[in-house]
């Protein structure tokens, strides 16, 4: 199989956060080419009815990150229009006209602010010019107002719809030469506004990927085998196509390669399909279809081995050195105080609440496909690579989408349901079952963490040692699987060395919300508090000191590439603002300690964001812990554009994050042993803390939340549960520390 | 053998065998799909619709055993998607990606039915077997209150216009 280059690396910098920087570049490249990027247009973008109707296009896809509303506020704002008479609508795939089609990386606002502002300015400065031709004044005399053109000289003015067509047949200006407005003009940004789709979702409208209906529809459901990569032997096809509403049983031959480090969209999985008049009977027919599978190599592997190949790993000297600062082992030597402990975390399932699916129809050579992607561009791709379809005969549209998560990255499912089209010759909507899901992920890879560090006999902390032990051949990491040199607290430590080891894993890994950061901040600011309480030290003033510490830079190629406006290395003093931040509004200083109550803080760099949180939390005498708040402080730079929307989000990477404390996928002779939510709990509502949010504005450009919220709540937690039980949770889930969600 | 079920006050007659799960009639057959599935065996709640006034989980209610109890749908909550609950759903923005919130407006309605005036404690009783992935959980509870108080100002005003 021959890997598609471009999408890999996309999928990789997508996931990668720290790593790979300089795979930013193709996003980026899209976004803004050299300068300003050419293509963007008010055109695309801009439809203005005579009426004076607005129609702004949403150009990424909406996974419930409410990037459908922000994007067209930006624009919606410098075009100086009211945001009651903007109708949004959702573009299909063109990136050619739109720029980066993504949902991934908290990227759409740091790659959308600046872009979707001057789309705006520059449809404002050709309205302008357009009443300012009609009326032979000097365009600088004219201003702008609620969708109006004003003319105060002469008390003129216009709407935007009658100047529309005149507008259009004018040259758009350069982007880059239009002028924004100042902040403090803002009528749209920074004022709340509900989702353009919210009423539609209350009252059910068919908004989402599986909603879509088609004229003579059929519906497909694949069964495949339950370890990766199984390949049919034979299958009692026949019987099953008897099945009531079966129309056809198909057998997937796959396209898997038989590559040392299996990629998160390897290819098409085999299995066989049941297409059928509707989706319960061909899920039905499922129950009568007998397989035999040639299973492969998958069937070796389990949990329990991997565990024990992590612990031999822990103990052999580390295979990688992924960067080696200082004299570490003879810092350790010399400290009046070493400290060492193993964290480790396992597999996770992205469980979106709507399960991969999505609808495709074949026709005279020309695809057309109804997708729920996070990169339906990258879904493209290896639709047209797999099977044999140039891009330009696909056509791409995009809905609305029951959760993302990183899950939507990779495009198997388009894939599949683009084969399928092809094969049934008519419209085919395929959906998976929630149990193909849990099964069938790409998972956020486990891992093993041997730490070690060094204190001086001030309590400073002289030397940090950090051996991952991970999935991969060599230095090659399975996606979103390894740790980059810029690891926290590389550069703030005199002596520094992150190394990994790694195994072969047989199974697809991928990135899960705040990849690499869901499991790093866990480890990394776990025990930093483990190590502040060593050093006798709160662990607020611990890593504060460490934060002013003079940082030793990075080595080459890591950190912040050259030349482009994306900031991926920490800014100390952010971190530490959020950190005292939080620790005032939680009253962090004057915390009281009682038995089984306890609070905890952590603060984390991740995708561009700074957040820092306190949890605050009760554990029984059957350890099973409450959290019962949450203190919250972020910084994403100047702006909150939407502000209610915003907090939300919080909220929600806060519970996402504490989902993520109780769950677990393992591996027994090659199957995941969990099959549905009941064996993969999500946190319930009786779960929820009161969480309070609280926002440090910052002289930058704003940054996404997908993401960044999310990594701090996990060693929080743990280390509140340290603080009441006297206890470390070093392993999750949280029961194989001992403990459990009450 | 044709199945006679009332949805949404419209009386309709579907041919599926009476083991079918009462979601996919919905979904597939009355092309209602407001109704989502998710888990498939009733601990999600995203299927979650009101029959004879109760949240029942769709997928784990086989057609056949709904017999004349009306059964009511998102999209027949009220004409508009307006109804209280939906109306408090929207005044907060409560959905981030959407996709469970049909079941969870229905079993608000359900509790808000039997309880006018819940607790926190009521609100978590009655809510926690309808997950959410994004988190929505906070916004909920206080559309809830939001509804109720809703429901308050409706009764104390249909109070008042009786005097």
């Amino acid at each position: 199989m021959q890997l598609n280059r471009r999408s890999f690396l996309q999928m990789i910098a997508l996931a990668g956060g720290g790593f790979a920087l300089d795979l930013y570049d193709r996003p980026w490249a899209v976004a803004q080419g050299s300068g300003s990027p050419p293509d963007l247009t008010p055109r695309a973008f801009i439809h203005i009815a005579p009426d004076g109707a607005v129609t702004i296009m949403a150009r990424n896809p909406e996974i419930g990150q409410g990037v459908k509303t922000m994007l067209p506020m930006l624009i919606a704002e410098e075009l100086d229009t009211d945001w009651k008479d903007v109708r949004v609508e959702q573009a299909d795939l063109n990136e050619a006209i739109y720029g980066p089609q993504f949902a991934g990386g908290s990227m759409a606002t740091p790659t959308g602010w600046e872009p979707m502002r001057q789309v705006g300015a520059a449809g404002r400065q050709m309205l302008v010019a357009a009443a300012a031709g009609n009326w032979g004044v000097p365009a600088a005399e004219c201003t702008t107002q609620a969708g109006r053109v004003l003319h105060a000289a002469s008390g003129r003015s216009a709407g935007y719809g009658e100047l529309a067509a005149k507008a259009a047949t004018l040259t758009p200006p350069a982007l880059d030469a239009v002028k924004l407005k100042n902040p403090g003009d803002y009528r749209i940004i920074g004022k709340s506004q509900a989702g353009v789709d919210t009423h539609a979702v209350v009252a059910g409208k068919p908004l989402f990927g599986i909603d879509v209906t088609l004229p003579g529809m059929v519906h497909a459901a694949i069964e495949k085998c339950p370890v990766f990569g199984g390949k049919v032997k034979s299958a009692n096809l026949e019987q099953v196509r008897k099945l009531p509403g079966v129309r056809q049983v198909l057998v997937i031959e796959g396209s898997l390669a038989a590559e040392p480090v299996v990629s998160s969209d390897p290819g098409m999985e085999p299995g066989v399909a049941i297409v059928a008049d509707t989706w319960w009977q061909a899920q039905q027919a499922r129950k009568s279809l007998k397989v035999d599978w040639d299973i492969g190599p998958g069937i070796t592997q389990s949990s329990e081995k991997i565990a024990r190949r992590a612990e031999e790993l822990l103990k052999a000297p580390p295979a990688n050195t992924v960067r080696s600062h200082g004299d570490v082992e003879g810092a350790f030597k010399s400290a009046a105080k070493v400290v060492e402990a193993v964290y480790s975390y396992p597999f996770l399932a992205h469980g979106t609440p709507e399960p991969q699916g999505s609808t495709a129809v074949y026709k005279d050579g020309k695809l057309e496909i109804w997708g729920t992607s996070q990169a339906p561009g990258g879904g493209r791709s290896l639709v047209a690579r797999e099977l044999g379809i140039p891009e330009s005969a696909i056509t791409v549209h995009m809905c609305r989408t029951g959760g993302g998560f990183g899950r939507r990255l990779m495009n198997d499912y388009m894939v599949e349901a683009a084969w399928l089209a092809k094969q049934v010759g008519g419209p085919v909507k395929l959906l998976w079952a929630r149990e193909d899901d849990i099964a069938h992920d790409p998972y956020r890879p486990a891992g093993t963490h041997g730490l070690k560090a060094g204190l001086d006999a001030q309590g400073k902390l002289v030397a940090w040692r950090q051996h991952l032990i991970t999935f991969g051949e060599g230095k090659h990491y399975a996606p979103s699987a390894g740790i980059s040199a810029a690891e926290f607290p590389a550069g703030r430590v005199p002596n520094y060395a992150p190394h990994t080891s790694t195994m072969p894993l047989w199974l697809r890994t991928g990135p899960l919300r705040a990849p690499g950061d869901n499991a790093l901040a866990f480890v990394g600011q776990s025990f930093l508090d483990e190590v502040a309480v060593a050093a006798g030290r709160d662990p607020l003033e611990f890593q504060l000191e460490l934060l002013s510490a003079t940082p030793v830079p990075m080595p080459a190629g890591e950190g912040r590439p050259r030349g482009r406006p994306f900031d991926f290395t920490l800014n100390a003093g952010r971190l530490k603002g959020v950190l005292e931040l939080v620790a005032e509004k939680s009253g962090w200083a004057s915390r009281k300690r009682a038995a089984g109550r306890g609070m905890g803080i952590a603060g984390w760099f991740s995708h561009q964001g700074y957040f820092a949180e306190v949890a605050e939390v009760s554990v029984d005498s059957k350890n099973r812990v409450t959290v019962n708040r949450v203190w919250v402080a972020g910084d994403i730079g100047s702006q909150i554009i939407n502000p209610q929307a915003a907090e939300s989000l919080v909220y929600g990477g806060i519970l996402d994050g504490l989902s993520q404390m109780a769950q677990e996928i393992t591996l027994a002779d090659g199957r995941v042993q969990q099959t549905n939510y009941h064996q993969y709990p999500l946190l319930q509502m009786r779960q929820t803390p009161a969480i309070e949010v609280y926002w440090r504005t910052t002289p930058y450009s704003p940054t996404g939340l997908g993401e960044p919220m999310l990594p701090p709540i996990l060693p929080a937690v743990g280390n509140a549960i340290f603080s009441a039980m006297g206890k470390r949770v070093r392993a999750l889930p949280l029961a194989r520390s001992g403990f459990s969600w009450a | 053998m044709p199945i006679k079920l009332t949805v949404n006050n419209v009386v309709a007659t579907v041919d599926v065998p009476p083991d079918t799960p009462l979601l996919w009639v919905l979904r597939e057959v009355l092309n209602l799909t407001g109704t989502k599935y998710s888990c498939g065996i009733g601990v999600c709640g995203a299927c979650t619709v009101l029959v004879g006034g109760r949240a029942v989980r769709s997928c784990m209610t086989p057609v056949g055993a709904v017999g004349s109890e009306t059964v009511t749908t998102i999209e027949g909550l009220s004409p508009d998607g307006l109804h209280p609950v939906q109306a408090a759903w929207e005044a907060l923005d409560v959905p981030q990606c959407g996709y469970c919130q049909a079941g969870q407006i229905l079993s608000a309605t359900a509790l808000l039915a039997r309880t006018p005036h819940p607790t926190d404690a009521e609100i978590d009783a009655a809510m926690s077997g309808n997950l959410c992935r994004c988190g929505t959980y906070p916004r909920i509870r206080q559309a809830i209150h939001q509804a109720a108080n809703a429901g308050q100002a409706t009764e104390a005003g249909a109070r008042a216009s009786e005097k």
